[in-house]
């Protein structure tokens, strides 16, 4: 029958794996314990011990931890040219973008380009004071007046540089698909501003040659006004107006349904989506994928109806889910008490996990006392034994000294809770060594592995940037209302955003004597007459 | 006996004359009330209606004049004497049945089952 075969050959090659793994683990671990620095280290996260079972790697989703699909967020793929584009597709373009480096560049170009046209904008004042200095000699010098409007003019540029190297001089978040529509505005706007002055200039002040100097200043002064005005335009559209919260935005990861509830204000879809991907990064617990399949034994027990032997490793689960779902579809008709076995494997898998923690708990609580602070040493001379002196160890020997009994419970813990690729070698080491700098308990330590933490944390540094998709049936650049939905994807999962209005609230008041909390108890009297 | 505020309360009810006798110096009448408006009416076992702040009877003792005179537990007594007794505290009522110079207090009683004797009738 052809899942006895599959099943069969599955089993085979796992057995056969497992053994191999087996091998590479003691290798591995033994060359740790030799070597400084671990296991080998490809341009992949390493792990401890193996990595999963070769079934697994070739239909596992590629998460976030891989390198490969980090580009720039160039690409406009919005509306309905999104369902062209497969995900391979998808995968080989990203690549291309990351081999070329104009790309860049571009991320820079709209932030250049509004530099220049503000410093255009604050050096017009002072071109329109020096110039007729510079280039005429009939000019009647003005007395007090000037004298003022100089001083008044000096500091309103003062301001203007501040603020704008304060609000506008940051490095951009991201690049959105379309065009940032009050920032081009804005833009425009200072820019048909300046020209018009700069042509009135030209004809009411270079062409007859104006001899009075006032005139002069007094229009560079409104010129400077009028920037002014414009820079708080500028500060209301851009920083204030999507202050107060208006809208309540749901996201939900759609592989594990992960999900969190935002409050923004009035903002255009592209700058929510820049938002929720801020609060993404820090929020939401890191995507796992081998998290998500259901363990083999469940699902291939209805399917086969041989008998299920796990030959050893109890992580052997969650392999060929392939296959499994291939079953599936055949045995439907099958009576189906898989949500049974669901409830033990879970309350299994939960015990396990639980040991596992207790074993590793125990056994970083025991590596914790064996050092201790050199300072702390020195206080309690009654505590060291003079005759052996012990050697003095920096932060990361004394790291690598205690790694040792904990290695185990550690990669075993990893293992069972699939967070095995998130966490190489180096990196506890590291981490362990941070720890030990700054004091921490065993607790404060574990609080990284114990927990699933945000994205961010297990992010490298990498100034490429995240490559994410806005998928979404309006434009961009309308405005969110309520009903809107629109998604962010990556390669392997998304997450849907739905928006619905925050509820206009009528508050009313009710005024409570303090004289009036009276009480009185509850009588229920017999009287007999 | 449920009331609607406002209007007037009609019940079908029983004229029962008890004779208080005498028991060394006090004269008793053999039940025991409950209710009034000072009290809580939810905690009223007898009352179809808990929010009826009616007094109630509670209790006969075997033997008395009231068992005597027919009067039965759970009885609502709408008169004493005279007396309005729908809206009495309960201390009010207990004064307007132990006055010491009556020999014989005439009640006004309502029970759920004469209502349905006279509804019975009426078909």
């Amino acid at each position: 029958m052809d899942t006895e075969s599959q099943y069969s050959g599955y089993s085979y090659k796992s057995s056969h794996s497992r053994s191999s793994r087996k091998h590479r683990d003691r290798r591995e671990r033994h060359r740790s314990k030799s070597r400084d620095g671990g296991s080998s280290r490809g341009d992949k996260s390493v792990t401890i011990q193996a990595p999963g079972e070769p079934l697994l790697d070739n239909e596992s989703t590629r998460g976030d931890d891989r390198d490969d699909n980090w580009g720039e967020t160039t690409t406009v793929v919005t509306g309905t040219s999104e369902h062209s584009v497969s995900n391979e597709d998808l995968t080989r373009v990203s690549k291309e973008l990351d081999e070329s480096s104009p790309l860049e560049c571009r991320r820079f170009v709209g932030p250049v380009l509004s530099g220049c046209l503000g410093l255009f904008a604050l050096l017009t004042p002072l071109a329109f004071l020096l110039l007729p200095q510079a280039l005429w000699e009939t000019l009647h010098p003005c007395g007090t007046p000037c004298e003022g409007l100089y001083v008044s003019l000096a500091f309103k540029l003062l301001v203007l540089l501040i603020s704008s190297w304060a609000l506008f001089l940051r490095p951009p978040r991201a690049t959105l698909p379309r065009f940032f529509v009050f920032r081009s505005l804005l833009m425009v706007l200072v820019f048909l501003f300046v020209a018009s002055y700069w042509l009135f200039y030209s004809v009411r002040v270079w062409e007859p040659r104006e001899p009075e100097y006032r005139v002069i200043v007094e229009y560079a002064a409104s010129l400077v006004d009028a920037l002014l005005f414009i820079q708080y335009l500028a500060l209301v559209l851009l920083e204030v107006r999507h202050l107060q919260p208006a809208f309540c935005l749901k996201v939900v990861r759609t592989t594990d349904g992960a999900s969190r509830f935002y409050n923004v204000g009035h903002l255009s879809i592209q700058r929510a989506a820049v938002w929720i991907l801020e609060h993404y990064y820090s929020d939401f617990p890191v995507y796992n994928p081998a998290l998500l399949n259901l363990p083999k034994s469940i699902l291939s027990k209805k399917m086969s109806g041989f008998k299920v032997y796990s030959l050893g490793e109890e992580n052997s689960t969650n392999n060929s889910t392939g296959q499994s779902r291939a079953m599936i579809a055949a045995a439907a008709r099958r009576r189906d008490n898989s949500h049974n076995e669901y409830y033990y494997e879970e309350a299994e898998m939960e015990r396990r996990v639980r040991k596992r923690k207790a074993r590793l708990v125990v056994a970083v609580e025991e590596a914790f006392t064996h050092i201790k602070r050199l300072q702390d040493e020195e206080q309690n001379p009654s505590a060291s034994s003079p005759k052996n002196p012990r050697e003095v160890m920096d932060p990361r020997e004394a790291a690598q000294a205690i790694f040792a009994p904990m290695a185990r419970a550690m990669q075993k813990y990893l293992r069972t809770t699939r967070q095995q690729p998130y966490h190489s070698m180096e990196s506890i080491l590291t981490h362990l060594q941070f720890c030990i700098t700054h004091n921490m308990t065993p607790k404060a330590f574990l609080e990284r592995y114990l927990t699933p933490g945000p994205t961010l944390q297990y992010q490298r540094e990498n100034g490429r940037g995240r490559q994410w998709t806005l998928v979404s049936e309006e434009p961009v650049t309308s405005a969110l209302r309520q009903g809107c939905t629109f998604s962010l994807r990556r390669l392997d999962f998304a997450l849907v955003v739905t928006v619905t209005p925050l509820p206009f609230l009528s508050l009313g008041e009710e005024f409570v004597d303090p004289k009036s909390h009276k009480f009185v108890m509850r009588l229920q009297s017999e009287t007999s007459v | 006996m449920s009331f609607i505020p406002g209007q007037p309360v009609t019940a079908v009810v029983q004229r029962i004359e008890i004779c208080k006798l005498r028991q060394c110096d006090n004269l008793i009448l053999g039940f025991s009330i409950g209710g009034g408006i000072d009290q809580d009416p939810g905690q009223n076992p007898f009352s179809e209606d808990k929010t009826d702040k009616g007094i109630y009877v509670t209790r006969v003792s075997k033997g008395g004049p009231a068992e005597a005179a027919g009067l039965m537990i759970g009885d609502k007594i709408m008169q004493v004497n005279g007396w309005d007794m729908t809206m009495v505290t309960h201390d009010q009522a207990r004064k307007r049945l132990t006055k010491k110079n009556e020999d014989v207090v005439r009640l006004l009683v309502t029970r759920k089952s004469l209502e349905d004797a006279v509804r019975n009738a009426m078909v």
